[in-house]
């Protein structure tokens, strides 16, 4: 690890102010300080905002408020998010174990970067990790890669369960920075690579996320389901987080479509989405709306079987969230 | 940096490098082997630790980060020679083979057996679940046992947790 | 009884290599080749001399001084060639192990790469015989005319398996201490399975008299064949020590031991068999295709278990070999039958279905009479009672053996049989048994990594002692006790015990205060028998049917393994076995990084190893065996034989369950979708 200062921030303002190139925010540090004894992460300075105030979960309109340093254990046990979110709640339990839930944040959650094996592997080419440098997974190992959104730069995954959730949730993020506060609604904050696959998101630098601020739950049923060949403690193959709501009449009236494992962000399925949306709720309509999304996808030799598998895991959990 | 923090009931002041893991100051300064390094990267649970009541890991810990934190390691676990409860039944039932996921396995116990809400094993997330075996097996999945003694470990904390 | 070091495991006092206060101590932090053929032309330490705490940078460009006869990965620095990527080629030695690890990165090493060769593939030209495999075995066996009987044949088989490379990841990563004292001994705290053979090794390596240096290993965090044999790691920390003038520890991370521990070699298995049609064996074949460094030969005897398990007119077995850039393979748990075994049980699983009879009939139809390639007779062997018992306990009678038609909601359900076997063997030993404070101490250079071996010496010593184990002290883990043989090949119990039990018999005939024994000659004199445990592995698995994930609802293991010593230690490992069986079969799999050479994936959080979640219903029993001619006690080895078996057991309850025969492990859900 390279030798680094370390500082702690009394609140949000003097994190930014403390804010210069080489800076990174320390919050729960189970992936930083992961990245940084591999040599990833190479911070000059640590600016530790894991116990600022911003460790609260509040009612918001008829939404919830959930302070960016909330640590991922207690997201998942809080009442509300149980009652009213348990789609995120799931998410949360499904992820990592119960110790790295209990020191990961929500912000630090969202910010976790893939788990690519090349990208963690100093020894190798990146481009994610160093631009221009190449990207092998495309020709070695892929399995656990991206079959939407990716580039010719990066295949990577986005490795984040809750983030799944929160872009089914349409949930605002807030940002402070040395640009001022901001709002980035949640698909949108993590990019697609591009040409620029070294920036995961869209935040600026030193920008920092405060709180993410859920909307009143959509109505409908709602479901988180994660496919891994561990049963636990093991990033997603593919997981999908589904709302469906469906008219007295068998109509589906609304529903969200959120995947994981696939991109290089959390996959909101739109195409499905629009599919789904007026038809009659049943096998055919769920099944040509997985269609209407995976025929996009663009597998490769060794990630081939995430098409299917997204394709069946949409279509099975919509099926058990029809009423 | 010069840290202060307290470490199974005593207080410590200790010089640090910032670099340094909460588990590399337990083992390489003060003394205290118990917590395990097993991969360094929060894959294998071997180094949990309490910290502030609640199962951490004590390898993505950095020292200078715990300042003024309470952190219980398996030696802190035991009242005098007075084995705690999961200790004593860890014996009894065999949940172990060669020990050194163990210190870990018990304080991720310790840490578990206080915390309240669901689990990916609950069916409704609404309810406090009961402690089942496929509760505990979930629950404990943070800690790898190479040698396999996880029947032994769940049967081992359910007869603590009644 | 429980485990005697219990009380010292849970509170924490137990010390592992690692953990040793040395005085003084200095961090070792190696680096790693980044190629995998390639020649080193200069070794530029200045920068990382430069750093904070820097005390010293090891490499070939002064390397240093080795004995003679030193080998393969153990011969540190003394090339300028590279034979795999992550080999050691440098180390940096500091007084913090922050600045070591910081300063070793600084280390610029300049190469000459080659273009490399690192994948096994069954028509590579290099591929070659090799004169054994191991321990002894023949490389290839031959009697009957395999071609005619498959020609007869009502039912046959031609099917090719493969298995991934496989990483055996104790939980306590390789670490060694080591210190010079001032007149020249070195002592060295190791993680080892067998003190005796690693300081042997060690001194070998350093071309020091092995009367010169002690290994300490009271506690291993595990080993299952990595720690058998002495890794750089022991070397290094020695080299290193000896150049700074102060202990050394070298405490190799969770990515290095993938590069330097060892691993199980990748395997590429055809099988051919046929049957008559009342399911006699007509013929059957077991060709192998497996790898090794270009440094050392390392032969994996992946068909050995053809050569044991049924009888058949004609049956040949053949191993191939190919030397590739890539670390040298090693011992994991049941090297040879873990393998072997889940092709030939997944072969006779096929056979079944192809023959259209029951898989366990098909079994017992084809129980030998003798060992069927040497003719020798068992000493004992119980399979049928194994098959027929677990049969019984498992509920088998009631099967459908209809693939894929069992359904409960999203998953489909089948279930699976496997056989397994593993040879009972034991090799010379030395003890001790002294009168000592109105108890007894015992003493013997055995290993316990978590086997539970100082339990069951207590338990033997008492027993030939006629004495309570509570006043029966064993003292292990240090090469400077009486010479043992490693804690390896499931030999340990038989071996010690063996030596225990005539110390203790020695010292109740001799003078009731001493007694010694070395059973070298006992060994040497054992009767000309088949002696092996066997045993069979029930699963039931559930499928998703949208997903591919599997998981086990129950497994079953049913094992005859002569006198079980102490029937929670031996529970304790049949299960832990299984356990790692399970993992062979759904999860783990080392890449091998076919570009850059080295592996892909080299950690636990993408090498997964089963969690508590995926072990539901386990269980292990075992059938009595009486067998007198084994040795002493009448025991068997436990600790290999649950593995073996277990992958095929698995592998042919997914067939059961969706249809679909999956030839190439780990069964992943990409592999059923």
């Amino acid at each position: 690890m390279k030798a680094f200062e370390y500082a702690r921030a009394a609140d949000q303002a003097e994190a930014v102010a403390m804010f210069r190139p080489g800076v990174m925010y320390l919050g729960g540090g189970t992936n930083l300080v992961d990245l940084m004894r591999l040599g990833v992460a190479r911070p000059d300075t640590l600016v530790d905002v894991s116990r600022l105030p911003l460790d609260g979960i509040e009612p918001d309109g008829g939404g919830l408020r959930i302070g960016a340093a909330v640590r991922n254990s207690d997201l998942a046990a809080h009442p509300l998010v149980r009652e009213r979110y348990p789609m995120l709640a799931r998410a949360v339990l499904e992820g990592a174990s119960g110790q790295v839930r209990n020191m990961a944040t929500v912000g630090g959650n969202l910010l976790q970067r893939t788990r690519c094996a090349y990208f963690q592997d100093v020894s190798k080419p990146c481009n994610k990790r160093l631009p221009g440098s190449g990207c092998p997974a495309i020709e070695g190992d892929h399995a656990g890669l991206a079959v939407l959104g990716h580039s010719h730069a990066c295949v990577a995954t986005h490795p984040s369960d809750m983030a799944v959730a929160l872009a089914a949730l349409d949930a605002r993020v807030h940002v402070t920075g040395p640009g001022g506060e901001r709002v980035v609604p949640m698909p949108g904050l993590h990019r697609l690579p591009g040409d620029e696959p070294e920036r995961d998101t869209v935040l600026e630098p030193g920008e920092l996320i405060t709180a993410v601020v859920l909307p009143a739950p959509p109505p409908g049923a709602s479901r988180y389901r994660k496919v891994r060949e561990r049963a636990s403690f093991a990033f997603a193959l593919v997981s999908i987080a589904a709302v469906l709501d469906v008219d007295a009449d068998g109509t589906v009236a609304d529903c969200r479509v959120a995947l994981g494992g696939v991109a290089h962000a959390p996959w909101r399925a739109y195409h499905a989405e629009q599919a789904l949306r007026g038809s009659r709720a049943g096998e055919d309509a769920f099944a040509a709306a997985a269609e209407a999304e995976m025929e996009r996808a663009r597998p490769l030799p060794r990630n081939a079987y995430k098409v299917p598998m997204a394709r069946n895991l949409i279509v099975r959990t919509l099926l058990e969230l029809a009423p | 940096m010069e840290i202060t923090l307290t470490v199974n009931g005593v207080d410590r002041a200790i010089d640090v490098d910032p670099r340094v893991s909460l588990l590399d100051v337990l083992r390489e300064r003060l003394g205290l082997t118990g917590s395990k390094k097993g991969c360094d990267h929060g894959q294998c649970g071997a180094c949990t630790v309490l910290i502030d009541g609640r199962r951490a890991l004590a390898c993505l810990a950095l020292a200078v980060a715990q300042e003024g934190r309470d952190v219980t390691t398996v030696e802190g676990l035991a009242g005098g020679e007075e084995l705690h409860p999961l200790q004593a039944a860890f014996i009894e039932h065999d949940a172990f083979q060669c020990g050194y996921c163990t210190p870990g396995q018990l304080c991720s116990a310790v840490g578990m057996l206080a915390e309240h809400g669901p689990s990916a094993a609950t069916e409704d997330l609404t309810a406090d679940p009961e402690l089942t075996a496929e509760e505990i097996r979930e629950r404990m999945s943070g800690n790898l046992c190479r040698c396999g003694a996880y029947p032994n470990i769940v049967t081992a904390i359910a007869e603590v947790a009644g | 009884m429980n485990r005697v070091e219990g009380h010292d495991k849970v509170t924490g006092r137990a010390l592992y290599s690692a953990e040793y206060p040395a005085e003084g101590v200095a961090y070792c932090y190696p680096v790693q080749s980044e190629f995998a053929r390639a020649r080193i032309t200069g070794v530029d330490a200045s920068a990382a001399l430069a750093m904070p705490g820097v005390l010293a940078v090891l490499s070939s460009e002064d390397p240093p001084e080795l004995g003679e006869d030193v080998t393969g990965e153990l011969a540190l620095f003394q090339h300028r060639e590279v034979a795999y990527r992550g080999q050691l080629v440098a180390a940096v030695v500091a007084d913090t192990y922050e600045n070591a690890r910081a300063a070793a990165r600084a280390v610029v090493v300049s190469y000459e790469p080659e273009p490399h060769d690192v994948r096994l593939r069954d028509d590579h030209p290099g591929l070659y015989k090799p004169d054994k495999v191991n321990p002894d075995y023949p490389a290839d066996t031959e009697k009957g005319d395999v071609a005619a009987g498959l020609a007869e044949a009502a039912a046959t088989i031609d099917v090719t398996y493969t298995t991934p490379v496989m990483h055996n990841n104790p939980m306590e990563p390789h670490a060694s201490v080591a210190m010079w004292s001032g007149d020249g001994e070195l002592t060295v705290h190791d993680s080892t399975q067998g003190a005796s053979a690693d300081r042997d090794m060690i001194a070998q390596a350093l071309g020091v008299p092995p009367e010169r240096v002690r290994v300490v290993a009271r506690h291993v965090g595990g080993g299952f064949g990595s720690k058998g044999t002495a890794r750089p790691n022991s070397v290094l920390a020695a080299v290193a020590a000896r150049a700074v003038g102060r202990p050394v520890k070298v405490a190799l991370t969770r990515r290095q031991m993938y590069d330097v521990t060892g691993y199980r070699t990748p395997t590429i298995q055809r099988v051919r068999a046929g049957v008559d049609a009342a399911g006699r064996l007509l013929a059957l074949e077991h060709e192998v295709a497996e790898q090794s460094s270009t440094l050392v030969e390392f032969a994996e005897q992946t068909a050995t278990p053809a050569r044991v398990m049924y009888a058949t007119p004609a049956l040949r077995t053949a191993h191939r070999l190919v030397r590739l850039d890539v670390a040298t393979p090693s011992w994991m748990r049941a090297p040879g039958e873990c393998p072997g075994m889940y092709a030939l049980e997944s072969a006779m699983d096929e056979l079944a279905v192809a023959a259209g009879l029951d898989p366990i009939e098909l079994r017992v139809t084809n129980e030998p009479d003798a060992e069927p390639e040497s003719g020798m007779p068992f000493s004992s062997r119980n399979l049928v009672a194994c098959l027929r018992e677990g049969a019984r306990r498992f509920g088998w009678d009631e099967r459908d053996p209809s693939p894929g038609i069992r359904r409960q909601g999203r998953w489909l359900i089948g279930t699976g049989v496997a056989a397994s076997t593993y040879p009972a063997r034991r090799r010379p030993s030395q003890a001790s048994a002294a009168v000592e404070d109105g108890g007894y101490v015992v003493k013997i250079a055995a290993a316990d990594i978590g086997t539970g071996a100082r339990t069951a010496l207590t338990r033997i010593a008492a027993d030939a002692l006629g004495a309570d184990p509570a006043v029966v002290r064993v003292e292990l883990g240090d090469s400077d006790l009486p010479y043992a043989p490693l804690a390896g090949g499931s030999m340990g119990t038989a071996s010690w015990g063996s030596a225990v039990t005539m110390a203790c018999e020695d010292l109740v005939r001799g003078d009731g205060k001493q007694g010694f024994a070395d059973t070298t000659e006992a060994v040497g004199a054992a009767a000309k028998l088949a002696t092996h445990a066997f045993g069979a592995q029930f699963a039931e698995v559930r499928v998703d049917a949208d997903t591919g994930e599997v998981r086990i609802s129950r497994m079953l293991g049913v094992f005859a393994a002569g006198r079980i010593i102490d029937e929670t230690l031996a529970r304790s490992q049949f299960i832990g076995g299984m356990t790692m069986g399970i993992g062979m079969a759904l999860m783990e799999e080392t890449i091998t990084d076919l570009e850059f050479g080295g592996f892909v994936n080299h950690d636990l959080a993408q090498y997964h190893v089963p969690v508590n979640a995926d072990i539901e219903r386990i269980e292990a029993v075992w059938i009595d065996e009486d067998d007198d001619r084994l040795n002493p006690m009448g025991a068997k080895g436990i600790g290999e034989i649950g593995i073996v078996g277990t992958a095929a057991a698995v592998a042919n309850a997914v067939y059961h369950a969706t249809g679909r025969r999956v030839r190439d492990l780990p069964i992943t859900p990409a592999k059923l979708i």
